[in-house]
C-alpha cells in the first residue's frame, strides 16, 4: 500500500488494483471550510487528469482531478452529511472516491510522500 | 503582495494568523485560523471585529453660502437634506442611465456629512465628487483613518464597556464618541444584518482600539470571507456583483432608499430612467433564490425557466446560519414572483430552485 500525490494536491492510496482518492492536508487548508463535495457516481469511467469531483468551500468551488484513469467503484456518500471530514481528516474519513485502476502506469508520474512534502514546501 | 496597500491593522492581522489576500488594492484578511464557518457563527451569536479600513471615508463640508446635503442630492437619489444631525442613510451614486456607480452610507453630524464608500470605487468616487461638488463643498478624503466594524448580538455589551453612551444609540445613527482617549465617530450600522457598530478612528489609534476590542471576552477577529457570507444571508447587495453601472436602484429593489420627495422631484443623475421605472416597473428585479439540495450556485450561474435563460445569479454561497446554499440574482420582472420555480445552471446541470423573499436570515437591528 502506497500513497502518491498529484501536483493538483490530490492523493491516491493504492491497494491491489483499487485506488482511493482524496485531497491533501495542504489542499484542505488552502480551501478553508468545506461545505459540499460533488462526488462522481459509481460506474463512471474517468481519464487521468479529468475533472471528476467538485469541492465547495465557503468561498469558492474547486475541481478535483483524477490522478489516474479507471472506473469509479464507490464514492464517499458520508461527505454529503459531513463535508467537514475533508478538513478534519483529509487523508482518512475525507476520501472522495475509489477507482479501479485502468492503467497502473499512471501512478508512475505521481509524487511519493517525500517528493510531495518538498513540493508543498516550495509553494510557501 | 508588495504593491498592495495596507490598513493600520496589517501587523495585527499577521499577529493573529490571518490569511491575507489582495482585495480592492489592499492586503486584507480573508479569514483567521478558526475559519470562515466559525467566524460567521461567532458573529451571529457573540461579536465579531472586522477591519474595514480599506473602505473610503470622505467628509463633505459646505462652503459659505452653500448646503452640503443639497449638493450631494444632485448625485444621489437618497433624502440627504432631510437627515437630522446624527442620522445615517444608505444611498447610491447614480449615472445618467440610472445605473449605480457605487453605494454608500451618509451620516450628518450637523456640521458636515460623512460618507463611507466602497474600497474599489473610492478613487473614482472622490473624482466624481470633486468634479461635481467642488463649488459647493470642501471634499476631504480621510482614507488613512481606521474603520472597524463590531457586529453581532453582543457587540453592544462589548463596546459599551469602553464607551457607555453607545448602548442607547439607535440603528442608523452616529455620534462622536471617545474610545481609549481618542475621538471616534461611531455609527450603529453594519453589513451583517445584525446589530453592531462601525467605528471610524484616527489612523494612529486604530490598532490600539482594535486590540482593546479584541480583549473583550465577546469579541473575535473576523475576515472578509465571513463578511461576505453574513451579508449574503442578510440579503444585502455587494457592489460590483449584485449592483453595478448596469443595474438601477429599482431593479436592485432599493426603492426604499429613495426619498418620497426625491422620487417625485428627481434632480439626481438618471432620474428620468428611475422615475419611469418607479411608475411603470423595471424590466428586471433582484430576487432571493433557494436552491434544492446541497449544490452551490455562484455568481454568474444562469437562471432558467422551462429551458429559457431569464437571468443570472449575482451572489451565491453557503449560508452557515441556515446550513444550506442560498443565492441572489436578477431575473425578468414578469417572472420574479416569490414561489416561482426555476433552475440554476451549476456546472452545466440544472439545480431546481425557488424564488423567495429576502433576507434569508432575519435582520436584528437595534431600534431602541
Amino acid at each position: 500500500m502506497s500513497v502518491k500525490y498529484s501536483n493538483e494536491h490530490e492523493w491516491i492510496r493504492v491497494e491491489g488494483d483499487v485506488g482511493t482518492v482524496g485531497i491533501s492536508p495542504y489542499a484542505q487548508e488552502q480551501l478553508g471550510d468545506v461545505v459540499f463535495v460533488d462526488v462522481p457516481q459509481a460506474g463512471r469511467k474517468v481519464t487521468k487528469g479529468e475533472s471528476v469531483a467538485v469541492v465547495e468551500s465557503v468561498k469558492a468551488a474547486s475541481d478535483i482531478y483524477s490522478p489516474a484513469a479507471g472506473e469509479v467503484i464507490e464514492a464517499n456518500a458520508a461527505l454529503a452529511e459531513t463535508p467537514g471530514d475533508v478538513n478534519a481528516d483529509p487523508m482518512g474519513k475525507g476520501w472522495f472516491f475509489k477507482l479501479r485502476l485502468g492503467n497502473p502506469a499512471d501512478l508512475d508520474g505521481l509524487m511519493d510522500q517525500a517528493a510531495y512534502d518538498a513540493f508543498v514546501k516550495s509553494l510557501s | 503582495m508588495s504593491d498592495l496597500k495596507r490598513t493600520p491593522l496589517h501587523a495585527l492581522h499577521q499577529e493573529l494568523g490571518a490569511r491575507l489576500v489582495p482585495f480592492a488594492g489592499y492586503e486584507m484578511p480573508v479569514q483567521y485560523p478558526i475559519g470562515i464557518l466559525a467566524e460567521h457563527a461567532h458573529t451571529r451569536t457573540a461579536a465579531g471585529l472586522f477591519d474595514v479600513s480599506h473602505m473610503g471615508q470622505v467628509r463633505l463640508t459646505a462652503k459659505p453660502g452653500h448646503d452640503a446635503a443639497k449638493a450631494l442630492e444632485t448625485l444621489v437619489p437618497g433624502d440627504i437634506a432631510g437627515l437630522q444631525p446624527g442620522q445615517q442613510r444608505y444611498t447610491q451614486f447614480t449615472n445618467e442611465t440610472g445605473g449605480i456607480l457605487d453605494d454608500l452610507m451618509v451620516t450628518s453630524t450637523g456640521d458636515h456629512l460623512l460618507l463611507i464608500v466602497n474600497a474599489a470605487c473610492k478613487d473614482d468616487d472622490l473624482a466624481h465628487l470633486a468634479r461635481h461638488l467642488s463649488a459647493a463643498c470642501e471634499i476631504e478624503p480621510m482614507f488613512s483613518r481606521g474603520l472597524l466594524a463590531l457586529q453581532g448580538p453582543l457587540a453592544s455589551a462589548a463596546l459599551a464597556r469602553l464607551a457607555p453612551s453607545v448602548a442607547t444609540m439607535k440603528f442608523m445613527t452616529g455620534a462622536f464618541v471617545m474610545v481609549d482617549g481618542a475621538e471616534c465617530y461611531i455609527t450603529r450600522s453594519g453589513y451583517t444584518g445584525g446589530d453592531g457598530y462601525e467605528i471610524s478612528t484616527p489612523a494612529d489609534k486604530a490598532e490600539a482600539i482594535a486590540r482593546l476590542l479584541l480583549a473583550q471576552p465577546e469579541v473575535k477577529p473576523i475576515g472578509l470571507g465571513a463578511r461576505d457570507s453574513l451579508r449574503l444571508e442578510a440579503g444585502l447587495c455587494l457592489y460590483g456583483h449584485d449592483i453595478d453601472t448596469t443595474t438601477t436602484p429599482i431593479e436592485a429593489v432599493l426603492l426604499w432608499s429613495i426619498g418620497k420627495e426625491r422620487r417625485a422631484q428627481g434632480g439626481f443623475p438618471g432620474a428620468g430612467v428611475i422615475q419611469k421605472q418607479i411608475a411603470e416597473g423595471a424590466p428586471r428585479k433582484r430576487v432571493g433564490l433557494l436552491p434544492e439540495g446541497k449544490a452551490i450556485a455562484r455568481e454568474g450561474a444562469e437562471i432558467a425557466l422551462a429551458g429559457r435563460v431569464i437571468g443570472k445569479v449575482t451572489s451565491g454561497g453557503f449560508a452557515p446560519t441556515l446550513g444550506r446554499a442560498v443565492a441572489m440574482g436578477t431575473v425578468e420582472k414578469a417572472l420574479s414572483a416569490n414561489g416561482t420555480r426555476v433552475d440554476l445552471v451549476v456546472r452545466g446541470k440544472p439545480v431546481p430552485a425557488e424564488i423567495v423573499p429576502m433576507p434569508f436570515v432575519k435582520h436584528a437591528y437595534y431600534r431602541g
